[in-house]
């Protein structure tokens, strides 16, 4: 086997009250793919961070081409030629493209401090040649899509030249097309000789793309086996622990008549065009289609959060204007956003805060004093529901890993007790276990009358959970499916379906 | 040929998004400098004299550097409460190496300029090391920079009686027009050069866009923050030195009230006060409708009392059309 680039071994962390890393080991050779998995909260990210400088370790050792090395901050890995994508995106919105990605190594120009922006902009070009992305590197990251700025982070980390190529699930926000991009990219990369460690909660992209898989469980390290070896379900069953509740069976149609929601002709710009649905009480009603296609934007909109320009929302047959999310609220309708960290969460506060906050008004007593025994009894009773797994009600929801961030804001949402959810991606970045508790965390909603739209990205998801799957595809409505009928090519079709 | 059509359809996005987020703000506060000069020129025939304009350049050139240097501190998503009495406690230092040790003045001007800049540093360091809220390391850098001033000079102004020259800082003229107003405009084109083309200034961007990504991307942050203070403290130095020159002395009561224009210049200009966007000119043309609101005000003899609370409407004004402006993005 070829060279071993990195060699961890006996690395300890520890935070406030959490003990996030025990005498973890970890081994990545030259010219491999190396899947790290585990569940939420697992340590994954905490490794990789200890390891590219971001937190420092409290104990163990770390070797770098059989030399031990200290990385005290994020540039020691850069020079070493380590670079990360991290799990969160880490862009500045307000530069452009090639900006973001040479930021903190920008050619200079005359004397040292003038930077050339040219130099950028034709390397950045060359770059995205490389990776077939159709990008203007002068174009302002703010202006970018989710998934197009996910795809500058990468670009961002290739454009290091590193030996070592670390990426904490990248795909989350991704399309198959731009996934099957970055698995070229990878392949490539791996042929050149470079290390890769590979982490992502989508179980069918380890065979798919990885030789070694390690897995992680609370902090410990569990055992690094080869992909060709092993069956998904050892993996996963290494990963929890235990058996998993799955739902192999779609969901029957309702039978429910009683029409709870109703779109006509929404428009807006050109993200949303004519788009008229309805949703029925106690149903999932999925939402499939391309990043972009203007899911979210519909959404957003339902709920408030953007302005339309013409079209008419009713909610029990009862016409409603909704100029706000408050109003919204009002009407029965919640929103879990895509984006947590911007939208759907206060990630300085603590995940009690984070849970009742937004209805206080449940909570208040006499003059206004918060009931802080009914909040703490409410919030703890969500966390356990949903199994987040933090260290108190008092910790800030910032430390909690990505997949319990979710899961706090779902918690947010139950509280406050709509008949109308909708859900925007509910399982990106969220393990296998976690994932089957929120699948069944929506049906049991769904089948205590609650109505739901589920808007995802991942077609067996969208396969497995809705009653009925609307497709969307550049801001149009593309076609209707019962799940009788739904396939994912037949899906795929509707979704791809372009004026 | 399909590649061909998207780049070309990316390209308008660009445009577009270059239109809206930069010019599209600038022409707005530049016409509405415009439309106010127009209107007091109407309405009084005092006020679009060559006198008078010379003297608004005069009155906007040392709140110009101000608002200058403060810029930079705003783009980080930082906030400099102490530009003013910094700027005074500058000006007093210039007095102490110019009128009290009788040093050339070339070293005064320097020491004032040195001053500034040590103060930008101090703050610099209390915020990024020591981890202060800008807010509050700026606002007892204030007090300080406003006591120590008092106490340098005994609390009376100090007079450059003994050198003539000193006064030609400011006050000398090339055809006409006074050089505190080319130094400002000098000052500004120096700083737009450092905001656009160096270094500082795509890491001034970078920080007040997003700080913990900066970090991440191996950028040594603390010392940056350090430096960008720094020379917002450099340019209150330099406004010390040029209040000095034109008042012909250092009044040590001066400076507080001027943080709070400077500021309101910025943001006028199209700074965010949540940091990542804002440019000189920009700034530069909310300081001129500053100074145009208040002499034209003056002209028309509106009280001062009333001045204040026009002035303070319009900054409200002015934000508030920002604020809808990004919102219809
Ligand atoms: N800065 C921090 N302060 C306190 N606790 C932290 C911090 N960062 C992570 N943790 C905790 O450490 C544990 C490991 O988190 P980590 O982010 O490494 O998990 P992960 O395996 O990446 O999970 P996910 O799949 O959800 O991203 C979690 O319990 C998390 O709450
Ligand atoms: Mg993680």
């Amino acid at each position: 086997m070829d060279e071993v680039l990195v060699l961890m071994e006996g690395i300890e962390k520890r935070f406030p009250g959490v003990h996030a890393l025990s005498q973890c080991q970890f081994e990545l050779r030259a010219g491999e793919v190396h899947a790290l998995v585990g569940e939420n909260g697992a340590g994954k990210s905490t490794l990789m961070k200890v390891l590219t400088g971001v937190y420092k370790k409290d104990a163990g050792r770390i070797f770098y081409k059989g030399k031990e090395v200290e990385i005290p901050n994020p540039r020691a890995a850069q020079e070493l030629g380590i670079s990360i994508i991290h799990q969160e995106l880490n862009l500045m919105p307000h530069l452009t493209v090639a900006q973001n990605i040479f930021i903190g190594r920008e050619p200079r120009k005359g004397i040292k401090f003038i930077l050339n922006e040219n130099e950028i902009n034709e390397k950045t070009k060359e770059l995205f040649e490389m990776m077939h992305l159709d990008l203007d590197p002068r174009i302002r990251v703010s202006d970018l899509t989710v998934a197009k700025q996910q795809m500058v982070e990468i670009a961002k980390a290739l454009s290091y030249n590193s030996e070592v190529l670390i990426m904490d699930e990248p795909t989350s926000a991704l399309s198959d097309a731009e996934i099957e991009e970055l698995f070229r990219i990878i392949r490539q990369l791996r042929d050149k000789g470079v290390g890769i460690i590979y982490i992502s909660h989508r179980m069918e992209e380890l065979k798919q793309i990885s030789d070694r898989v390690t897995v992680m469980r609370d902090g410990r390290y569990i055992d690094t086996v080869r992909t060709e070896e092993v069956t998904i379900d050892r993996i996963i069953n290494m990963m929890v622990g235990r058996e998993i509740y799955e739902t192999s069976r779609a969901n029957p149609e309702t039978n429910s008549q009683d029409v709870v929601l109703e779109v006509k002709n929404l428009n807006r710009g050109r993200e949303i065009k004519d788009v008229s649905f309805n949703l029925k009480k106690g149903e999932i009603l999925g939402f499939a289609g391309l990043m972009g296609a203007g899911r979210t934007e519909v959404a957003r909109a339902i709920f408030g959060a953007d302005p339309i320009d013409s079209g008419e929302i009713y909610v029990k047959g009862k016409k409603i204007n909704i100029k706000s999310p408050g109003d919204a609220v009002k009407c029965g309708i919640g929103y879990l956003s895509e984006d947590r960290k911007r939208y759907g969460l206060a990630l300085g506060m603590d995940v009690e805060s984070n849970i009742v906050l937004a209805n206080f008004e449940k909570f208040l007593g006499f003059l206004g004093r918060v009931n802080t025994a009914k909040t703490r009894a409410e919030a703890q009773l969500h966390v356990d529901e949903l199994s987040i797994k933090t260290p108190s009600l008092q910790q800030k929801v910032k430390y909690l890993s990505g997949g319990n961030q979710q899961k706090v804001v779902i918690g947010k949402w139950l509280v406050r007790d709509c008949d109308i959810l909708i859900f925007d991606e509910p399982t990106r970045g969220i393990d296998v276990g976690a994932k089957s508790e929120i699948y069944k965390l929506l049906n049991d909603l769904a089948e205590s009358g609650k109505s739901i739209i589920m808007i995802s990205s991942e077609l067996p998801e969208i396969l497995r959970m809705s009653h009925r799957i609307i497709v969307m595809c550049e801001g149009r409505i593309t076609g209707e499916l019962s799940t009788a009928e739904a396939t994912q090519e037949r899906i795929m079709q509707y979704a791809t379906m372009r004026e | 040929m399909n590649n061909k059509v998207v780049k070309t359809k990316n390209e308008v996005i660009q445009k577009r998004s270059l239109l809206r987020s930069d010019s599209k703000q600038k022409l707005l506060t530049f016409s509405s400098l415009i439309v106010m000069f127009i209107v007091f020129s109407l309405a009084s025939p005092n006020f679009a004299t060559f006198n008078n304009i010379v003297g608004i350049l005069l009155s906007t050139a040392v709140n110009g550097v101000l608002a200058v240097g403060v810029t930079f501190v705003i783009i980080t998503a930082g906030i400099d409460l102490s530009v003013g009495t910094v700027m005074t406690f500058a000006s007093v230092m210039t007095g102490v190496f110019i009128a009290f040790w009788n040093l050339p003045i070339i070293f005064g001007i320097l020491g004032g300029l040195a001053a500034g800049a040590l103060c930008g540093f101090i703050n610099g360091s209390l915020i990024a090391k020591m981890k202060l809220p800008p807010f509050i390391a700026t606002l007892g850098m204030l007090m300080m920079t406003k006591g120590l001033s008092l106490v340098i000079s005994g609390t009376k102004p100090i007079y450059f009686l003994e050198t003539p020259v000193f006064r030609k800082i400011s006050m000398g003229t090339v055809f006409g027009i006074p050089n505190a107003v080319l130094i400002f405009f000098a000052a500004a084109i120096i700083a737009n050069f450092i905001l656009t083309k160096t270094v500082l200034g795509r890491y001034t961007y970078a920080l007040g866009s997003n700080e913990e990504a900066a970090r991440l991307s191996g950028i040594n942050v603390d010392a940056w923050k350090i430096a960008i203070y720094t020379l917002g403290g450099l340019f209150s130095g330099l406004a010390g030195v040029m209040m000095a020159s034109r008042l012909n002395s250092a009044q040590p009561a001066l400076g507080q009230g001027y943080e709070l224009e400077a500021i309101a210049a910025a943001v006028i200009g199209g700074t965010s006060l949540s940091g990542g966007e804002g440019t000189i000119l920009g700034t530069v043309i909310g300081a001129f409708i500053m100074s145009v609101l208040i002499n034209g005000l003056r002209i028309l003899s509106i009280p001062q009392e009333w001045q204040t609370v026009i002035i303070g409407a319009i900054v409200i004004m002015a934000v508030y059309a920002d604020i809808i402006r990004r919102r219809q993005r």
